[in-house]
């Protein structure tokens, strides 16, 4: 079949492998239909998340047609279904209390030898996101291999393009996460850093679930319009005094939560920023979390931070005052995808949310490369691309 | 098997502190001042060297002493979401061993002694043979090498109830005498066959296994 591999820092290529198998008993074997790069492939391709290997299949967000299935799969062959990025076995201790990022079983044993060190304790497997999460092999394929195919897929209803539903596999629930974690109630404002599609579907939930007023922070100005699209009040950091702007914005008190849809690769020329890239280019491993930082500092006293971005390393200068002082909450984690896809499935059926607004391009799997270089450079203008393996050249 | 329980320096290390002033000013003040602070460090030093420190809570496994004479011990602890009855089960058919044992090619019952046929570095294999020494049905098996084994070790495996419902602690304890002593430790570990790894991996296999019915790999085809 043919794959994204990766092959270097800034260096993916679409090459022939082999077709995957069931290799256990509940695997099922999807031929995909369309997939997605996100915004995390982003971290994969820079090189700042460490143990990816050159020939890894990468793609965390895909959906397709069931081809083959395990004695133990409950989907049947032709089911059209989207499959969560997050692989959970639903029966672990983390699994049965809906914590489906945290499962205990579904990163290989040995792979879980380089996320114990370093985090504490194994984190569970994703597909396609580098070896600390299991090394497995990502769906910007022809095919993929997923296991524990009765508890992850979710079948999707004849009648319904695979546009509107293919991000229910990731940013959707993660977006959808992001606003609960910041525990809104109406009356509040909540401030959302970073206009990525994560950042956009936590301004669209957020507005879902209530929230009086979002002000949405950037500097693409294409990135900036697609929320105000979704209802958002923005800020150009370019322009504007961020920290000035969210007071005066908020009659002096300050948002009463804020969300991180940045990361660990934060833009801008702020000097705090300036040496945590610095950092991240000589060494893997090293966070870049400015916007974190600024979320902090904006937040108001006794608010809530939601951390949907991703980290992986370490970070310093950390305003560990700030946190503490103001007695701020703060919640993150990999989102539990299962936990949100059959609620959000319904949703979007019922036109309340609109799911395909920031998609800017759709190529073929074999363009796939040029889909990172663009959406990895050229920010404004490519919000969102779509990979379609079976789309003509 | 008894586990010494190691001093260590937890009580040292969280006991109280001296609080540390120095006298500003002129260099005889400042002079004053190290004789001051020698004086206050050979008392914050002082209780390290107290013979008497009580046994912590913690099991001797995790202490900083990791050999007991000749005996290198590792142990690990996982808990699993099945009822302990059906674990202990699992194990005592000793033939399931393999099948979550990474380093495990076969183990076999023959008469009172287990054979376990075991991957060693550079593609060579070493059985060790064992015999039951305790056998208390879903609570613990331990076992001891026999005279004739090319392994000198002892271990057990014992299995509790988990509080609040989560299943059944299961704690696997093991000594060795590391063949060709604390060099071929370091060779093995270099192998990963070392028996700390294996354990931690093992036990998390044996977790999967029993949990899903399946050992997690990301292997793409069965060939792979």
């Amino acid at each position: 079949m043919r794959a994204l591999t990766y092959q270097g820092k800034h260096d993916v290529r679409v090459e022939t492998v082999p077709d995957p198998q069931i290799v256990n008993p509940r695997d099922a074997i999807i031929e995909i239909t369309a997939t997605a790069i996100c915004g995390s492939d982003l971290h994969l391709y820079d090189g700042v998340i460490p143990a990816v290997m050159p020939g890894d299949i990468l793609g965390h967000e895909f959906m397709g047609r069931v081809v083959e299935t395990g004695p133990g799969s409950t989907l049947e062959k032709g089911q059209r279904v989207v499959v969560p990025f997050t692989i959970s076995c639903g029966q672990c201790f983390h699994c049965a209390q809906q914590q489906f990022s945290a499962c205990d079983n579904s990163n290989p044993a040995e792979k879980q030898d380089l996320t114990e060190p370093l985090y504490g304790h194994p984190v569970s497997g994703l597909f396609g996101y580098s070896h600390l999460t299991g090394g497995y092999p990502g769906g910007q394929a022809e095919y993929v291999r997923v296991p524990f195919s009765d508890v992850g897929p979710i079948v999707i209803p004849d009648g319904m393009d695979d546009e509107e539903v293919l991000f229910l596999s990731d940013i959707l629930p993660t977006g959808w996460m992001a606003a609960e974690n910041a525990d809104i109630t109406e009356g509040d404002t909540v401030a959302v850093w970073g206009c990525g599609p994560v950042g956009l579907f936590a301004v669209q939930s957020a507005r879902v679930m209530g929230a009086h007023k979002v002000i949405a922070i950037d500097h693409y100005p294409n990135r900036l319009a697609l929320a105000r699209q979704m209802g958002a009040e923005v800020i150009d950091y370019t322009q504007t005094h961020v920290l000035e702007a969210l007071m005066e914005m908020t009659g002096g008190i300050g948002p009463d939560a804020v969300i991180d849809a940045v990361g660990m690769e934060s833009h801008g020329f702020a000097p705090d920023n300036m040496l945590d890239t610095i950092k991240q280019t000589v060494g893997m491993g090293a966070d870049a979390p400015h916007a974190l930082r600024m979320a902090i500092m904006a937040c108001r006293k006794g608010g809530r931070i939601s951390m949907p971005g991703v980290y992986g390393g370490m970070a310093d200068k950390f305003p560990l005052g700030a946190l503490m002082e103001k007695g701020l909450q703060l919640r993150t984690g990999q989102t539990h995808v299962q936990r949100y896809t059959s609620d959000l499935l319904r949703r979007i059926q019922e036109g309340e949310l609109d799911t395909t607004f920031m998609i800017s391009h759709r190529l073929p799997l074999e363009e796939a490369a040029r889909g990172y270089a663009n959406f990895a450079n050229n920010q404004n203008d490519w919000t969102k691309v779509v990979l379609k393996p079976g789309m003509a050249a | 098997m008894s586990y010494i329980h190691p001093e260590d320096d937890r009580v040292a290390r969280h006991g109280p502190r001296a609080r540390r002033r120095y006298p500003r000013g002129t260099a005889a003040a400042l002079g004053v001042g190290l004789v001051l602070l020698g004086g206050l460090a050979a008392q914050q030093f002082a209780p390290r060297r107290m013979p008497h420190r009580p046994p912590d809570s913690a099991p001797g496994r995790t202490s900083r002493q990791s050999r007991y004479g000749d005996y290198a011990v590792t142990g690990r602890s996982v808990t699993i979401n099945k009822p302990r009855q059906e674990i202990y089960d699992f194990w005592r058919d000793f033939s399931n061993l393999a099948r979550f044992m990474e380093n495990v090619e076969s183990v076999h019952e023959a008469g009172d002694v287990t054979v376990w046929t075991i991957a060693a570095p550079a593609g060579r294999s070493v059985e060790v043979r064992t015999r039951i020494v305790q056998d208390r049905p879903g609570e613990e098996i331990a076992w001891r090498a026999t005279d004739d084994s090319e392994i000198d070790t002892e271990g057990k495996v014992m299995f509790r109830d988990a509080p609040g419902d989560r299943g059944t602690v299961v704690e696997a304890v093991i000594a060795y005498k590391p063949p060709m002593g604390e060099l071929g430790r370091l060779a093995a570990k270099l192998f990963q066959a070392e028996p700390a790894v294996q354990a931690r991996r093992d036990l998390k296999r044996l977790k999967m296994l029993l949990e899903t019915g399946e050992i997690a790999t990301n292997r793409n085809r069965t060939d792979s």
